[in-house]
């Protein structure tokens, strides 16, 4: 049995024809069925660090752990154990909800019957049942959101990263989406998730890490943090561990 | 088997809801197939069965001329429209501008003299090389001048002109021989030449029989269908460029790409599903344009197409000519950063391949220095093979010889794309 869902141990990363590394021997635990919230300024270093932990980039130093099981270049069977929700709408807009499910979960792994299931399923949970046949293209920016969202958890994953999954949606969406998130991390699903959204955040995450210069600045309980710090909100500790100035 | 055959249905999909996509991968093709067959029928109508406006100005009142004027309207390949005797050369001139006609030719007035004259001339020549005197060599040492003036619209092409060229000497040389023998047939026997010697000499030419090669031996003459519908069908194969080229570069700059690369399963599946998904296309493509080709040519006045008898081996060289196009295209879209890259370096490409494999102009008309390039061209050996059973009457086994380079050629292809998606992280 383990107990973290994510755990990062002495990673060394630079980006290609760069001479400065990015992380340099860094270290974070995750644990499982925790709502975890990665947050930083600009250029801190949390998109690339999601894309470490999703295979989307690969490092030369160290090791990522998903669930007890080591990420390698070469073997895409860990990518099962999760689900990503990228910033950008990754569909095919030209594709209804239902023929966006149905291949995204083939490639997920899924057979016919599943798909089938887990996609009447999660379209009535979204809302989308009744443009369940209308390409996605027609969409407003909130169905397109939830169609999103819909196709990262069709394999019933148990990480999911989310990368700004609300960015542009209105008030009832964003509710909507959040509340969905908490049912499901209910059910044993670990939630990475990352954002700007500070208020959205403090309403989602239970446990934070705040990055900052390829560096974990803190990392534990965002109510420890909040008192730890005598802030009241994420905004004032954001604010107070990473200074006011810009960084881009 | 699942995951391939989910992502040849999304595949199926995409394409079918991408109408400009498919507009240019079926509409376009069928479009070009018409106009250039059609313009090529024209042209093969034109030299051989529709006449040439020819502006004529007679400026000669005797016989010969008259004489020329039915030697060339004999020849068939001309439409005479005479002018008044009086009109000037440029009158003539504005009257081609106005493309009224795009030749004229001028008699001048003393045609028939400088004929007649020419005629004794050859005629003493001739008489004294035999030992016998000529009756009269007054005239024959007068004049050695072209007796004929053609002026010809620059928009005509130069084969065209060197037709009309022939055809217009094989006029005046008919026109001159009938002289010289009727001048020698007096001088011998101071009488006239028979009317029916006459004709049986000048007349009577031997026969030119001209038979196509064929493999199975059928004597069809090939006719502009059987030219360009197989040559443009390639052409619309590997035009599919255009759609899955910039297709493979909108999913890798799209974000659904990132999600791919996230899931548990490898892009080579997504590539090898847009390979047999286009492959496919492509060979509803040749359907489609060799059946329009068969039943629809006919009702537009342009002859219809002939199915080779071997059509096992026209399925073979179409899915061959398919897969290399395909390959092509994926390499385009695997290694253009952009979709306007993609479209562009893919239409430019394909032309100067077209053009390289004799889909332009015939390989066998190219200069040498071109004859190793034109190998390298995938379109040159679709062609081959193409032609191998359209043109030759040939067999699946006849046309080999131009299938292996084109399998060499797609294996290479599809080598340098797994090269690309390494060296770009693709897979």
């Amino acid at each position: 049995m383990n107990n973290s869902a994510v755990n990062i141990e002495n990673l060394g990363f630079t980006y290609p024809g760069q001479s400065t590394e990015l992380f340099s021997g860094l270290n974070l635990t995750i644990p499982a069925g925790s709502r975890f919230g990665l947050f930083g300024p600009n250029g801190a270093g949390k998109t690339t660090l999601m894309n470490l932990m999703t295979g989307l980039l690969s490092f030369e130093q160290g090791n990522i752990l998903l669930a007890g099981n080591e990420m390698k270049k070469k073997d895409r069977s860990v990518n099962k154990l999760f689900g990503f929700v990228p910033q950008d709408l990754s569909f095919y807009q030209e594709l209804t909800p239902v023929e966006n499910l149905q291949f995204f979960g083939a490639w997920s792994g899924l057979t016919t019957h599943e798909i089938k299931q887990r996609t009447d399923e999660l379209l009535q949970l979204l809302g989308l049942n009744d443009v369940r046949n209308k390409p996605v293209e027609k969409f407003s920016g909130g169905m397109k959101r939830r169609v999103n969202l819909a196709i990262g958890v069709i394999h019933q994953p148990g990480i999911l990263f989310l990368d700004e999954p609300t960015v542009g949606v209105d008030v009832q969406t964003r509710h909507a989406i959040i509340h969905y998130l908490k049912e499901l991390n209910k059910k044993g699903t670990t939630l990475i998730y990352t954002s700007h959204q500070l208020s959205e955040a403090e309403d989602l995450c239970d446990t934070i890490a705040l990055i900052d210069e390829g560096k974990i600045i803190v990392h534990d309980d965002l109510n420890h943090l909040l008192a730890a710090y005598g802030q009241n909100g994420l905004e004032g500790l954001f604010l107070n561990l990473t200074g006011k100035h810009y960084r881009d | 088997m699942f995951k391939l055959r989910a992502t040849i249905l999304k595949d199926l999909r995409v394409l079918l809801r991408d109408k400009i996509g498919l507009a240019l991968m079926f509409g376009m093709p069928v479009l070009l197939v018409l106009v250039i067959t059609k313009i090529q029928n024209s042209t093969f109508e034109l030299v051989n069965k529709n006449k040439v406006a020819l502006l004529l100005a007679n400026r000669d009142t005797g016989k010969i001329s008259m004489e020329m004027i039915a030697a060339i309207d004999k020849i068939g390949m001309f439409k005479l429209v005479e002018v008044p005797r009086g009109q000037a050369d440029q009158q003539l001139i504005d009257r081609m501008h106005a493309k009224d006609a795009l030749l004229a030719l001028i008699l001048p007035k003393d045609f028939s003299s400088r004929i007649s004259a020419r005629a004794k001339k050859i005629t003493a020549k001739a008489l004294n090389s035999f030992g016998l005197e000529a009756n009269d060599t007054s005239t024959a040492k007068t004049t050695n001048t072209d007796p004929v003036t053609l002026y010809y619209h620059p928009v005509l092409q130069e084969a065209f002109r060197r037709s009309v060229d022939g055809a217009l000497h094989s006029a005046l040389q008919m026109v001159e021989s009938k002289q010289v023998l009727q001048q020698l047939y007096f001088s011998i026997n101071e009488k006239q030449l028979p009317v029916a010697m006459e004709n049986e000499l000048l007349n009577n030419q031997s026969p030119i029989t001209e038979i196509p090669v064929s493999r199975d031996g059928s004597r069809t003459v090939p006719n502009a269908s059987q030219h360009n519908v197989p040559a443009w069908t390639i052409f619309a194969m590997f035009f599919v460029v255009l759609s899955l080229g910039s297709g493979i570069v909108r999913e890798k700059t799209s974000g659904s790409f990132t999600r791919l690369k996230t899931l548990p399963t490898n892009y080579l599946l997504a590539l090898l599903s847009k390979q047999l998904t286009y492959l496919f296309v492509t060979m509803v493509q040749a359907a489609l344009i060799f059946s329009i080709g068969v039943w629809l040519f006919p009702y537009l006045n342009l002859p219809a197409l002939n199915l080779p008898a071997d059509l096992f081996g026209l399925f073979i060289v179409s899915l061959f000519c398919g897969w290399c196009a395909v390959s092509y295209a994926v390499c385009v879209g695997v290694f253009a950063e952009t979709q306007e890259q993609a479209n562009g370096f893919g239409a430019v490409s394909i032309v100067i391949l077209a053009a390289l494999g004799g889909l332009m102009v015939p390989a066998f008309a190219m200069p040498d220095s071109f004859q190793l390039i034109i190998k390298l061209s995938p379109l040159h050996w679709c062609l081959e093979a193409y032609y191998g059973l359209f043109l030759e009457g040939g067999t699946l086994q006849d046309v080999f010889a131009s299938i292996i380079p084109l399998i060499v050629i797609a294996i290479l292809i599809q080598l340098l794309t797994v090269w690309g998606l390494k060296r770009k992280k693709l897979i």
